[in-house]
């Protein structure tokens, strides 16, 4: 058992576990922290590949970006201290069942990929990833930038201070 | 790091030692400067509103923070009935960690970095950018009010000001060609005039942008809205006691000081003293002359902490609608701008004029600090004689010089 | 990380998407719907990554999607966040069974 495996025996584990807390966890702000352990743990996993750029651009995006956005939008959205929306056991049924089924499918599927040969060295980092931004899949950038601003402006317009209706 | 361990352990040993002794250096970087950074802001602050600031403990007040530490771990760790006791405890620990992790990243000299990183200065700033949740998650977890507001304003104030601030940073990275952090300690080495804060105007702007933003981003104030204590009795730490109140200041403490390293790469020549000529890790060897790199690295971060802790005495705090009103205003369209101008000028200046708007950058600089300098070591006249009010009041009557109290103290 | 083969991270990926796709059926709050939607882009992401590392074809496109998959995720969280806290201010809850008007 080499340290790379160890590594990443461990990393795993984490990010499964936290997985299941997402799911699992009644509280919506638990799960945010459930959800904010998995996504530390896949940039580790990012880091453990190779792609440090993408691991960076998944911590800032998703624990200093969306995460906060998504407290933000608990607390902004809760009638009560850690108000909980429990779920039906048929729903968990339902969706268990759904869940074990696809994990079966998936994992069946990921058994039949063969072994490539690794390329040897590190992944292409900054620089090369910049160079393809801007030649190859230049078009790609640009429809995700005026996205981005379409989302922007869209978020801000629906997300703007209302008259609130009498409940 | 890891050649060094190679000799004494065998092949996954040697790892495991690397990163355990950067760790435990790291963490005793960190440790120790919060040490005596809130020793310094209590010195500070008295001498700024005239005061002597702790005397007692130790030398000059030294220990202070040691005692203050035994009483905080001595001190009963509670939560709020009513509370989640879970994230209510997690969220030091959160708030800690992304501190901490921002230095994994930081060179400290020539090579001497816990993990070379391609991507090093984003790296830190998407690692510090974690530490809001920490403080969210206490605001929300605490079950109060003032919690609360404290976690919103946070949550608001940090998002808005992690843009600016990451702009500022791609400044230099546009000059550079690089984002790896010991890169860029490489290329600035020489004569300080050849720190990228003098590279051209727009950098230079760009360094102040960065160090206010930096500022409010470590919640510091002027822009610590979070835990106003005239609005909010503590903020999001109003629930917190004991050692996991603590927790939240080594936090602070730590990304002042990851955010100050991270500015002395990026602008201020890094490890270089700005008067060698030559790379101290490659004249005196790898040991010796990292210990003198890392030295000159840590003096620039606590230069800046301590004028974090300047401006923090000195200024008024800003309302919250104008905290937001000055980053989406104001630091945001000014980023945009250094952005655009420092492509730009890479791009259409001449490099001889390029040179010459270095050195008189550098140079008038350094004539400003003189004087500044200068100034404060003159001595401004004679002295107000003990007992009277200086400037505008001269003349007036205190409890001291009043006749009637003259009078009456016979 | 040669010795580990690919394997290993796609069947995490499958479980990663496996929980979000549980976590979307699942849950009532509308944001934890949410979440389970990140969790599905994460999963997939990772596989970008791992056939990135694993594939000697792919080395660099595997990163550019992902890439660009992280920045969509952002979007769409921004969004879907914009479109929650609407259904919250006309129905003073984030429960989406009760956002059935529009049943024929």
């Amino acid at each position: 058992m080499t340290l790379p495996v160890a590594l990443f025996a461990v990393v795993a584990t984490a990010t499964a576990v936290s997985a299941l807390g997402v799911v699992l966890s009644q509280r919506i702000v638990r799960s945010a922290v459930w959800l904010l352990f998995t996504l530390v743990g896949v940039a580790v996993l990012y880091f453990l590949l190779g792609a440090e750029f993408l691991g960076a651009a998944q911590l800032v995006v998703y624990v200093g970006g969306t995460l906060v956005l998504v407290v933000f939008g608990i607390m902004l959205t809760a009638q009560g201290p850690f108000d909980t929306l429990t779920t039906r056991p048929a729903e968990w049924a339902v969706g268990g069942t759904l869940g074990v089924a696809l994990f079966a499918l998936l994992a069946h599927a990921v058994m039949g990929v063969e072994a490539k040969p690794a390329g040897d060295g590190p992944l292409p980092g900054t620089g090369p990833l910049g160079v393809a931004f801007l030649g190859d899949y230049l078009l790609p950038f640009e429809i995700v930038s005026v996205h981005l601003l379409v989302v922007l402006i869209g978020a801000a317009y629906l997300a703007r201070a209302k008259r609130r209706a009498k409940p | 790091m890891p050649e060094v361990w190679s000799s004494i352990a065998p092949h996954p040993w040697n790892l495991v030692a690397a990163g355990a002794a950067a760790a435990g250096l790291l963490f005793a970087f960190v440790g120790g400067s919060t040490f005596l950074a809130i020793w310094a802001e209590r010195k500070v602050s008295a001498r700024v509103q005239d005061r002597l600031g702790p005397t007692r403990v130790g030398p000059f007040g030294l220990l202070q923070s040691l005692a203050d530490g035994i009483k905080l771990i001595a001190k009963e760790d509670f939560a709020p009935d009513g509370a989640d006791r879970f994230l209510f405890r997690l969220a030091p620990y959160l708030a800690f960690c992304a501190a901490f992790c921002g230095f994994l990243a930081l060179p400290f000299g020539s090579g001497l970095v816990a993990e070379e990183l391609d991507a090093a200065a984003f790296f830190v700033l998407a690692v510090l950018s974690g530490e809001v949740f920490g403080v969210i998650l206490a605001g929300y977890a605490s079950a109060s009010k003032w919690a609360l507001f404290g976690g919103i304003r946070e949550a608001a104030q940090v998002v808005s000001y992690e843009a600016p601030r990451a702009l500022c940073v791609v400044v230099p990275v546009c000059v550079a060609g690089t984002l790896s952090l010991t890169a860029f300690g490489r290329q600035q080495v020489g004569g300080f005039w050849n720190w990228y804060v003098f590279h051209d105007p727009f950098t230079f702007l760009a360094f102040l942008v960065f160090f206010v933003t930096a500022t409010a981003g470590c919640k510091r104030a002027p822009f610590d809205l979070a835990e106003a204590e005239s609005e909010l009795v503590a903020g999001f730490h109003t629930e917190y006691s004991g050692i996991r109140w603590s927790y939240f200041f080594l936090a602070e403490y730590g990304s002042m000081f990851a955010v100050s390293g991270l500015a002395s790469l990026l602008f201020l020549g890094g490890w270089h003293t700005g008067v060698l000529p030559f790379e101290p890790a490659e004249r005196y060897g790898y040991w010796v002359g990292n210990v003198l790199n890392a030295g000159v690295f840590i003096t620039k971060c606590w230069v800046l902490v301590l004028v974090m802790i300047w401006m923090r005495w000195s200024l008024p705090r800003l309302r919250i609608d104008q905290v937001m009103e000055t980053c989406l205003r104001y630091l945001l369209p000014t980023a945009c701008g250094l952005l655009v101008g420092v492509c730009l000028w890479q791009l259409a200046v001449p490099a001889a004029v390029g040179e010459v708007v270095r050195f008189v950058l550098a140079f008038g600089t350094l004539a400003a600090m003189l004087m500044l300098f200068a100034s404060l070591l003159t001595p401004d006249g004679d002295p107000t004689p003990r007992g009277d009010l200086p400037g505008v009041w001269a003349g007036r009557p205190t409890p001291l010089t009043h006749p009637l109290s003259r009078g009456g103290r016979r | 990380m040669s010795e580990l083969g690919p394997t290993p991270f796609l069947i995490l990926a499958a479980f990663l998407f496996a929980c979000g796709v549980v976590c979307v059926a699942a849950k009532r709050n509308a944001i934890g719907i949410l979440m389970g939607v990140e969790l599905v882009l994460n999963a997939a992401n990772l596989n970008l990554v791992t056939f990135a590392r694993f594939d000697p074809r792919f080395r660099l496109e595997g990163q550019v999607f992902a890439l660009l998959v992280v920045v969509l995720a952002a979007a769409e969280a921004a969004v879907a966040l914009a479109i929650v806290l609407n259904f919250y201010n006309t129905h003073t809850t984030v429960d989406v069974d009760d956002g059935n008007e529009l049943k024929g």
